[in-house]
Order: C-alpha cells, then sequence, then structure tokens
C-alpha cells in the first residue's frame, strides 16, 4: 500500500476517533429557568481586542460571577454579520442583547423593531436620540476623560509637543481628540499637537509608522484612541529610550503592554455600565428603555488607570485630581466636537 | 488507480467535490486538535443555514455577491487573466450605486435600477484601466489591480466622510426607493435582509453562459484566454479582447458591490480594510472551475459556510476562524490539482517528471 | 554483449496501450535506431528506458543485470543518458555552468569553476565535440547546444546515449558534423541508442534498426540486410511511395512580390535585411535555410503578425505591409503556421471551433452577435470529411488529435478558403510518413490550382522535392536562387551556410 493510502487512512482513523469522543458536552440554550441570560455582539474587532469588546466582556463575566447569569458572545467578522449575531440571540430570548460599538447603530434599531420583546443594549451610540423603548444605550463622555491624559500629557512633555493617534474619523474618536487637546492647552498652552489618524481599528503597523513619525519628530508623548492600531504605538514606544518617551492608552489598563513606557491609560469602564445596568434589571426589575445612559466622570467611568501613579509624579496628579473635580463641578465644560473646541479658551 | 487519478484530474467536477471534502477534513482534523467535536461542529454549520426562513434567507444574502464576484473572477480567468481587483471594482460597485441613491431624486424601481447600472458602470470603468495599460504598456494585471484596490478602498473612504457625510464613519441609509429589497421577500424569510441581489447573480450566470459560449465575442474571449497567439494569428485582437475581458469582470463586480450595498447593508462605512467579498471571488472562481454553473454552485457552498461559521461557534463553541482553514484547505486542494492540470498543458516533460 | 535488453514492455495509459509487449535489444559499441511513426510509442519505450515512465509488464537488463529503474537518477547511475529533442539549457549560463548544473564540483563549499571547465574541455577534446567551455547558451548556434546537451551527459559517466530525434534542428552540414561525433563516441565504446523517423539518416549511420508501429513491436534488421522502402513499408505498414508525382509547373502573374524588406526580430534586432523575393501564381516556391536566418520573421511579416520597419510587400499588386492580421487573411492569405500548437490552433477548442477561427465573425457562421454554432458544425464536418481529419468527432478537443490529424486540420481550413496564396511554413513538422504524403499531394493540388504557394521548410529534402524555384535565406537575405532539378544538397547547403558555391571554404 501506497504512503499515500497509509495517510488517507490514518486520517480516517482520526475522524472516527472524533466521532466516539462527540459525546460530550451540549451546550443548553439560553433560557436558564428564572435565572438571566445575556448575550454579546461584538463589532469586527473580535473578542481579544485589548478595547471595548474586551472590557464588555469582562462586565458579562462579572454577571456570571455575581448574578449567575448565563453569557455568551458571538463575535462578527465583517458589517454584515450583526444582523444576523443579534437575530441569533434574540431567537434564544435572553434577558438582554448587547452589542458592542458604534457600528451597531444601524443594526440594533433595525433588529429591536423585529424583535419588540427583546432587551437590547448599545455602547458607544445613542442612535441620534431615536432610542426604540427595548433598547438602552450606553455612552461615555470619553471627552472628559481625555482631558485628563490630556493634563497629564501637557504637564509632563519636555518637548512640548505631544501627540494624538485616532483610529477612523468618526464623531466618537472626536471626542477623545477633542477632549485631549482641551486638556493640554488647560496644562500647558505652549504645547502642539499633532493629530494623525489611522483610518483604521486593527492596522498595527499603520499605528506603529504614524508613532514613529511623531517621536522622531519630537513629540515625547502619545495618546491613543484607535483600538487595536494602538497596539503598534505600544510596540513602537517600547523600542526607544526609557524615562523620554511615553505613550497613553485607552479603553483598559494598557500599562501591560509597555510597563516602562505607560505614562497613563484612559479606563474607560464599559465593564462597569454593562454591569450595573444587568444588575438593576435582575435584582430590581428595572431597564433604563429607549434611555441613553451617559457616563463620565461623575459616575467614575472614564478614569485614568490606577498604575498611572508609577510614573506620574505627585504634584502632576493632584493637578489631575483638581481638575476632575473642577469637571465634575461643572466649572470645566470640556468640549468633544471641533465646533465646541473652538469656543473654548482653556 | 491509476485510471481513477486520471479522472480526477480531468473532471472538474469531482476536483471540485473532492477538494471540499478533503479541505473539510483538515478542517475537522484542526478541530479534534483543538479539542472540539467536528461532528457537532458541521452539524451546526450546515444546519444553521437551513434552519429557519430567516436563515434562509440570510444564506441566499450571503451567497448573492459570491455568485458576483465569483463570476466576475471567472469571466477574467477564461481569458487569460487573474484579476485580483475585483475587491476594488466591488467598492467602487458599492460606491457609485451609493453616490446615486443619496444624490438622485428618482421615483422608486427607476432609482434601484439606476443605482444598479451606475454600480455596474463604476466596476466596468475601474477595470478599464488595469486592462488598457495591460494590453498596451504589457504591465501585469495583478499589479495594476492590487493597487487599483487600495485606491478604491481610500477613494471610498474619502467620500464617505468628506462628501456623502458629515465627517461621519458611514454614510445615511439610502432611501427605499433605491432600495433592493422587498417587504414580501423579506417577510416570507422571515424578516431577513435577502434582497434582489440574488436574481441579479443568477441573471448574471446566465448572461455569462450566453457570452462566452453563443456569441462572437464570447468565442474571441475564449480563443484569447486559451491562446493568444493563434487568436492574434486567427486576426483577433488581442488587446481589444483583454480589455473587454476586464470591464466585464469588473462590471460583474460592480454589480455585485452594487447590490450588496442597495440590498443589504443600505449604506457605505469607512472600512480600514477590504470586505474580503472580492477576493472570496477567487476561491469560488477556483472551486466552480470558472464555469457559471460551477460558480453558482461553489458559491452556494461557501456563502453556506460563512453564514454557517458563527453559528458554528454559537452551537458548538468552535472558533469561526477555523471555516477560514477549510476554505484555504479546499482552495489550496482544487489550486494542487489545477497545478497538474498547468503542467499536463503547457509541458509534457513536467508531467513526466511529476508522475 | 547486450548492453541493454528490454523484454515484452508494456505500458499502457488510460484509454491506450502505449507500448504493447515491445522487445529491444542493444548491443555494445552499436549506434542502434529505434523508428516508428509520431505516436508509435518511441518516447514512451525510452522514457521507460530513462525512468521516467514505469513499465506494466516486462523486464529490463542493463549490462546483463536486471534492474528496476525508479527515475532519471538512477537511469544516470545506470549510465544512461538522453540527449533531448528540446534542449534544457540556461540561455544566460556558460556551457560549464549548465553541464555542471546540479553536480557541481565544489572546493572549500564553493564551486570549483577552473576545475569544471578543465574537465569539460578534456570531454570535449576527445570526443572531439570542440565546444567553448566558456561560451555562453545564446550566443551559440543550435547545433553547439546539441553538443553541449551531449557533454552533459558525458560529464555524468553516461555510457548509453539516447539520441532523441538529434537531427530535426539541424542544418545538413551539422548533420555531417554530428554523425561524425556519433561515431567517434562509438569508437570511444559508448553505445547509442537513435530515435528517428528519418530512413537516409539510419541507412547511413546505424549499425541495426528497431521498428515499432502502433505501439507494437514489428521487428529488429540489422541495417546492411535492408534497405530504406522495407524499413518504410514496416514503419508504416504498407508500401509508400517517396517520389512526389508533380507536373512541370505552368507559372503566371505574379501574386506575392516583396522588395527591399526591413523587419526587426523579437529582441528589435534586424532578422530580414532588405529581402526581395516574389512568388507567381501556379508554383511553388521554397525558402530553404538554417533556422533563425529570417525565415519566422519574414513570414510574420507577410502576414501582418510582425511589423514592417522599411519596404513593400505586395499581394496582386496592392500593398499589404503593415496591415493587420485579418485585413490580409481577407485579401486572400492562407497560412499554414510554423508552429501549430502556438499559433495554428487553440488547443483546448473543438475541431469545430479551430475550422472557423478566422472566419467566426462572418455569416454563415455568426448573426450580428450570435454565433451559429449550427453552420459551424455543418462546415466543421464538411472539412473532416473532405480532408479525412481522424478524429473521434468534431467536438473533440484538437489536443487530443495527432499531430498529422491537427495539421491537416489547419490545411483543411486554411486551404478551404481559397486564398490566391497560400504559405506553408514547415508543414510537416514532426509528421510520419503517411501525413507528410498527404500534405504534399495536397500543396502541389493547390498549386495546379493556379494558387501562389510559398513554403518555407528547414528539411532541405522537403523543400527540393516540392519547389518549383527554391531560394535561399542567409541572415536575413536570399542569398541565391537555384532550380531544384539542377542542384544537389550539398549546394543549396552550402549557400544556406552562407557561402557562395566554389567559394574557399573558411574555417
Amino acid at each position: 500500500m501506497s504512503k499515500k493510502a497509509w495517510g488517507i487512512m490514518f486520517l480516517c482513523a482520526m475522524l472516527v476517533l472524533a466521532t466516539g469522543c462527540a459525546a460530550g458536552g451540549n451546550q443548553g440554550g439560553g433560557e436558564n429557568e428564572g435565572g438571566f441570560s445575556a448575550g454579546l455582539v461584538t463589532d469586527t474587532g473580535g473578542i481579544n481586542d485589548e478595547s471595548f469588546n474586551e472590557t464588555a466582556w469582562a462586565g458579562m463575566k462579572k454577571a456570571k460571577k455575581e448574578l449567575d447569569a448565563d453569557i455568551k458572545y458571538l463575535e462578527s467578522k465583517r458589517d454584515d454579520d450583526y444582523n444576523p449575531n443579534l437575530t441569533k440571540f434574540s431567537r434564544e430570548k435572553r434577558n438582554i442583547v448587547w452589542g458592542v460599538g458604534f457600528k451597531f447603530n444601524k443594526a440594533i434599531p433595525e433588529i429591536a423593531k423585529q424583535f419588540p420583546d427583546q432587551k437590547f443594549g448599545i455602547v458607544d451610540d445613542n442612535l441620534g436620540g431615536k432610542i426604540p423603548d427595548n433598547v438602552v444605550s450606553v455612552t461615555f463622555k470619553e471627552e472628559e476623560g481625555s482631558f485628563l491624559m490630556g493634563v497629564i500629557a501637557g504637564s509632563m512633555t519636555k518637548t512640548d509637543k505631544v501627540g494624538f493617534i485616532g483610529g477612523i474619523t468618526s464623531p466618537l474618536i472626536k471626542k477623545f481628540e477633542y477632549g485631549f487637546r482641551a486638556g493640554v492647552k488647560a496644562a500647558n498652552p505652549k504645547a502642539k499637537v499633532t493629530v494623525a489618524y489611522a483610518e483604521s481599528f486593527k492596522d498595527v503597523a499603520k499605528g506603529r509608522s504614524l508613532a514613529a513619525n511623531m517621536y522622531n519628530d519630537g513629540t515625547d508623548i502619545i495618546f491613543h484612541a484607535a483600538g487595536g492600531v494602538g497596539k503598534g504605538l505600544f510596540d513602537e514606544v517600547k523600542t526607544r529610550e526609557k524615562g523620554k518617551y511615553w505613550a497613553i492608552g485607552v479603553d483598559m489598563d494598557q500599562s501591560g503592554l509597555a510597563p516602562d513606557h505607560t505614562l497613563s491609560s484612559l479606563v474607560k469602564r464599559v465593564d462597569v455600565a454593562v454591569f450595573d445596568i444587568m444588575k438593576d434589571m435582575k435584582e430590581n426589575d428595572k431597564f433604563p428603555g429607549g434611555k441613553e445612559v451617559e457616563l463620565g466622570l461623575k459616575e467614575d467611568a472614564v478614569v485614568p488607570a490606577k498604575t498611572t501613579s508609577k510614573h506620574v509624579p505627585e504634584n502632576v496628579m493632584k493637578k489631575v485630581d483638581e481638575y476632575k473635580q473642577k469637571i465634575v463641578d461643572g466649572e470645566i465644560k470640556v468640549p468633544s466636537t471641533e465646533k465646541e473646541f473652538k469656543k473654548y479658551k482653556g | 488507480m491509476e485510471t481513477m487519478q486520471r479522472r480526477l484530474r480531468e473532471s472538474p467536477v469531482i476536483t471540485s467535490v473532492v477538494s471540499v471534502l478533503l479541505g473539510m477534513l483538515v478542517g475537522a482534523i484542526m478541530m479534534i486538535a483543538a479539542g472540539y467535536n467536528p461532528i457537532q461542529a458541521y452539524q451546526a454549520l450546515f444546519m444553521s443555514a437551513f434552519l429557519m426562513p430567516y436563515d434562509i434567507g440570510e444564506t441566499i444574502r450571503t451567497i448573492s455577491p459570491l455568485i458576483l464576484t465569483g463570476l466576475a473572477v471567472g469571466l477574467a480567468f477564461r481569458t487569460g487573466l487573474f484579476n485580483i481587483g475585483v475587491e476594488g471594482q466591488f467598492i467602487i460597485g458599492q460606491l457609485a450605486a451609493v453616490i446615486v441613491a443619496l444624490k438622485m431624486d428618482l421615483p422608486p424601481v427607476l432609482h434601484a435600477v439606476v443605482a444598479v447600472l451606475a454600480g455596474a458602470l463604476g466596476g466596468a470603468l475601474w477595470a478599464f484601466l488595469p486592462g488598457l495599460l495591460k494590453a498596451t504598456r504589457g504591465v501585469h494585471e495583478v499589479i495594476t489591480t492590487i493597487m487599483m484596490n487600495f485606491i478604491a478602498l481610500y477613494l471610498a473612504n474619502t467620500l464617505v466622510r468628506n462628501w456623502l457625510s458629515q465627517g461621519a464613519d458611514s454614510t445615511e441609509t439610502i432611501p427605499e426607493s433605491a432600495s433592493l429589497r422587498w417587504d414580501l421577500l423579506s417577510q416570507a424569510f422571515g424578516n431577513s435582509r435577502i434582497h434582489f441581489g440574488i436574481f441579479i447573480a443568477l441573471a448574471t450566470a446566465l448572461f455569462m453562459y450566453y457570452l462566452l459560449w453563443k456569441t462572437t465575442l464570447g468565442f474571441e474571449l475564449r480563443a484569447v484566454g486559451l491562446n493568444p497567439h493563434a487568436s492574434e494569428y486567427a486576426g483577433m485582437s488581442v488587446k481589444r479582447n483583454l480589455i473587454m475581458s476586464m470591464m466585464i469582470s469588473g462590471l460583474f463586480a460592480g454589480l455585485g458591490g452594487a447590490s450588496e450595498l442597495l440590498g443589504t447593508s443600505g449604506y457605505l462605512a469607512i472600512h480600514g480594510s477590504h470586505t474580503g467579498i472580492g477576493f472570496d471571488g477567487i476561491a469560488v472562481a477556483l472551486l466552480g472551475a470558472n464555469s457559471p454553473l460551477g460558480i453558482v454552485f461553489a458559491a452556494v457552498l461557501f456563502g453556506v459556510l460563512t453564514y454557517g461559521g458563527p453559528v458554528m461557534q454559537f452551537e458548538a463553541n468552535v472558533p469561526t476562524e477555523v471555516i477560514r482553514v477549510v476554505f484555504a484547505a479546499i482552495i489550496f486542494f482544487v489550486a494542487a490539482n489545477v497545478v497538474r492540470w498547468m503542467m499536463s498543458k503547457f509541458g509534457n516533460k513536467a508531467v513526466k517528471k511529476s508522475d | 554483449m547486450n548492453v541493454v535488453e528490454m523484454k515484452g514492455i508494456t505500458k499502457r495509459f488510460p484509454g491506450i496501450v502505449a507500448n504493447d509487449n515491445i522487445h529491444l535489444t542493444v548491443k555494445e559499441g552499436e549506434i542502434h535506431a529505434l523508428l516508428g511513426e509520431n505516436g508509435a510509442g518511441k518516447s514512451t519505450l525510452m522514457n521507460v528506458l530513462f525512468g521516467l515512465y514505469q513499465p506494466d509488464e516486462g523486464e529490463i537488463r542493463i549490462k546483463g543485470n536486471k534492474v528496476e529503474i525508479t527515475g532519471p537518477n538512477m537511469a544516470n547511475e545506470l549510465g544512461i543518458g538522453m540527449v533531448h529533442q528540446h534542449f534544457m539549457l540556461v540561455d544566460p549560463f556558460t556551457v560549464t555552468e549548465n553541464i555542471i548544473l546540479g553536480e557541481e564540483p565544489t572546493k572549500n563549499g564553493l564551486i570549483d569553476k577552473a576545475k569544471a571547465e578543465e574537465e569539460v574541455r578534456s570531454i570535449s577534446e576527445r570526443y572531439g565535440l570542440r565546444v567553448d567551455p566558456k561560451a555562453k547558451i545564446r550566443d551559440i548556434s543550435v547545433g553547439m547546444q546539441q553538443r553541449v546537451e551531449i557533454l552533459k551527459t558525458l560529464y555524468r559517466g553516461a555510457d548509453i546515449l539516447i539520441f532523441d530525434e538529434p537531427t530535426a534542428v539541424l542544418s545538413p552540414q551539422e548533420i555531417d558534423e554530428l554523425i561524425q561525433i556519433m561515431r567517434n563516441l562509438v569508437k570511444e565504446g559508448k553505445t547509442i541508442i537513435f530515435i528517428t523517423h528519418k530512413l537516409k539518416e539510419i541507412m547511413r549511420i546505424c549499425n541495426a534498426v528497431t521498428i515499432i508501429r502502433r505501439g507494437k513491436y514489428v521487428d529488429r534488421v540489422e541495417v546492411n540486410e535492408t534497405d530504406e522502402n522495407q524499413l518504410a513499408s514496416m514503419m508504416v505498414g504498407r508500401e509508400v511511395s517517396f517520389a512526389v508525382d508533380k507536373e512541370e509547373a505552368k507559372p503566371d502573374r505574379t501574386v506575392l512580390s516583396i522588395k527591399d524588406l526591413h523587419v526587426l526580430n523579437s529582441r528589435k534586432m534586424e532578422a530580414v535585411k532588405g529581402l526581395d523575393l516574389d512568388v507567381r501564381a501556379g508554383e511553388i516556391v521554397g525558402i530553404a535555410g538554417v533556422d533563425g536566418n529570417g525565415q519566422t520573421e519574414l513570414l510574420e511579416a507577410i502576414t501582418g503578425l510582425r511589423k514592417v520597419q522599411s519596404g513593400s510587400i505586395q499581394l496582386n499588386e496592392q500593398e499589404i505591409s503593415n496591415l493587420k492580421p485579418r485585413s490580409v487573411t481577407k485579401k486572400g492569405v492562407g497560412h499554414i503556421p510554423e508552429d501549430r500548437h502556438r499559433r495554428g490552433l487553440v488547443l483546448d477548442f473543438s475541431v469545430s471551433e479551430n475550422m472557423v477561427l478566422q472566419t467566426y465573425y462572418q455569416p454563415p457562421f455568426s448573426k450580428v452577435f450570435n454565433m451559429n454554432y449550427k453552420n459551424v458544425d455543418q462546415y466543421a464536418q464538411k472539412l473532416v470529411q473532405e480532408f479525412d481529419v481522424r478524429t473521434p468527432d468534431i467536438y473533440t478537443p484538437s489536443r487530443a488529435l495527432s499531430g498529422g490529424n491537427q495539421q491537416k486540420a489547419i490545411i483543411a481550413r486554411e486551404v478551404d478558403r481559397d486564398p490566391d496564396l497560400l504559405i506553408a511554413a514547415q508543414p510537416t513538422r514532426g509528421l510520419d510518413v503517411g501525413a507528410i504524403e498527404f500534405i504534399h499531394k495536397r500543396l502541389i493540388e493547390q498549386r495546379d490550382k493556379g494558387k501562389a504557394v510559398l513554403l518555407m521548410s528547414l528539411e532541405l529534402e522537403e523543400v527540393l522535392k516540392l519547389s518549383d524555384r527554391i531560394a535561399v535565406i542567409y541572415e536575413g537575405t536570399i542569398v541565391g536562387w537555384v532550380d531544384p532539378a539542377n542542384t544537389s544538397e550539398e549546394e543549396v547547403g552550402l549557400l544556406m551556410a552562407g557561402r557562395k558555391p566554389g567559394m574557399e571554404v573558411k574555417q
């Protein structure tokens, strides 16, 4: 018998073996009697995006632990996948189905209409204010947290040049940009902010080349709001002199990517928001349907990472706290659009 | 045994079917290695597409653009061209369609028709340039079309941001009058996003058959594809046929883009990278042996796999990436056969060596 | 002693038995011809011997030992070397580099070029090959390239050499030289198997002949006990007439007239340099010449496939230079192209489709955009019958036809268009005796119908036999006209080599 034939035999044997093993666990449906079940659909970034999808999933995991919730996620490979993925969860009649990311702003209303009895949550978009009754929208005042990042960057720059790398140009990312620029301006009016957009949330190489250009140009601190692109920023800063070049992360504490080069990260507590809404649903049977839940510094939802104090000196930390208080008190209104930024005096 | 091998090599149908089975076997081995249950996974994969009317509708929606991009690649292949630019032509088709849909005010039906035609024309023109460069300057179409893909992507992104929306990341949803969706059809399929694109796709497949095997142009296209030297000798214009082939290929791709936009998404978003539907067309054409009927069948298979992928993850907890592995393995097996075929075609000596 | 003994070799392919119980016995130190028509199974048998195919039945003995030859490497080890018909050489490499390719002598991990060159030189001298080891392949003649192929086998220690139709590409003088080399090889103890279908060459140099026909063994005969006619009938299986019956030509008006033609080749070098030529109705003009002297470029220029730099080409007193191929065809030119696989046919098209390759767009084969395949098929059916094209049916891909039938299909197509000028380039290349006979008759038939026929062939014998006038081409110009009735192969051969008769032969 030829080698080829043996190979095929072997493969078949493997397959048969596998069938034998098939008896294993069969996952039950979403409906667990009296319990709480939730589904999460990621955007094209995927579940391990080290960004809002992952943080949202962390909130789900917390719900599993503390609320004994049955949780499950579906990843979307293309924008076209949002509809069927939401539909799959809706069919299972889960208590709530989350769509993570502003890219869901067209799919959620459409599916919400088809499944009027199903509750949905969308993160990072308010659907232009037209929120159906069975949908809750969770948004963040990213500009407020970004402002504090701006204060850190503005206070600590030695070259008076700081940078911002955005993902795809969009109103959401613009909130980060203008908040950051306002913060820099407040702390250090002399400092110049270089802004670049990668026009991607995935292209790591692009992120790295944008970061390299900025650093070569004399910029010493870069803040990013660019999802996966930001990994490129950390890849680049790691190769540079310690204590001179810095990166600031976003969405979750990213100091792990470059421990000696990360000044701070703007932590967006998607997990807290997602968890809190589900907790309220389970324990108090309350669902803020048709509403936009907007979370800012006041709710501690957009805060500097805990590791910030590692590299940021105390006096700067103090300054950050002062600005935070002013924002919470309403003394400072942080701009979130170009128009507001132009009016902003610092 | 030898007779069987020979037969395998000669019949594209058998080649394709065997490749699919082998590809799935590779997927199964991967799943076993990673500790998943392939039987359960494949069951979920194939059942999911036919579970409910909604799923059938969504599967058909997934299939429609794959047929069109597959036909686009297949037609170019027939003329000896490797149109990697289907992706870019697809994007331009989307762009042209969304421009007509948003910027023109026309009565229903007519609006949709004009938008579809605009998409087709856009795709054809986008393919014209690589065709022209190939015919006049001998620039290889693979190079130019790859470049054109990126130009298309960034052109669409720029226009979406600066002209079709106010700095947003996607355009408004197109008006009902330009939509290819039909409520009755959607409702029949459980409110899925099934749309007229499938009819456009099937009609295009018929058209490709008619063009290649019933017309004088088809006679020329095929002759040029199989032997440009003999075609030149016989008085055909190889250059003209190259350009025509590229344009018709681009037209198909543009139709795909237009129908996808007007039927499925309803808006054009900024994309960081290519959609991949055009590239999947290459796989579809390869598996379908560049024949219209084969391409339709291959697109059905790939559509079912694509749509079933997330369900497989859902039901059997198998990562959707496995589907891409299965795709890749299928393509690998088909291509390996193609290599043999090419050897038998271009050099007797090579075949002797391989035996 | 028998160096090679193949007994009862059977090799089957799906649908055909390529070799059916074939025997071949070759004695040490002889030149043994393997004679058969195209498709008779010669190549299959030699590929079995060279290890490229495994036989289904039968046994092979080399130098008395029973062997199973599993691949070309094993064949090399057994001392079997093959000189392929189509050379397998790397053009920009030197002779030495090509010879050592795959078996480079090394010194400290680097190729020892000096040693390699020395070795090549010594082998070359020993067998009288006279090859410059440092010359680049692209700079040397076809004959020299063939010698490099021979050297390659010798360098690898071959003592049984298989020559696959070695004379097909050579000029008469080069053939003489090759024959001398073969004799030298035998003198040095080598054994040669000579694949051919040229009877003259067998009579000239071989000791014995094995004849196969349609995959079956016919006979093994000693050359001194046979003659050409006997060999031919054994090969074809019936009596063959060699003489071409033709009457005196009755040339009429001039159909083709070429004046001071200049044409570039693909490398932008001038290939046709101020050539003058004319062909009259009712005559066959033969162009004799060694390959690569501008014949191809000349014919391509006439048929519109290649740009004319300057000069004029007139057909029926109308200028046709730089017209598109389709216009030239329409003006009344038929063209049997030099390379039927490259130019003449779309091999993956059916016989039927190939029959209308130039005329598909005209009625009755099409109407507006639509093809009318019914009419195409009817027409093809008619031609296939008229010209005795042997094919299972008209829907069979042309690829599946034998070379002779492919050529018949082309001739049917070209002749049936009734052109005033028929260009036939290498019309019988690689064909067997039966097909050659048929094609020659057809060409003469056209002449007798009052057509102008321009024949280009590298087979001098063919040119001499068919032509009414012969134009000898050398380096892009016609160096002389000869009357085939009053000339000899030697005279034409010298002209082809660029030497005027009576001139001192320079070395």
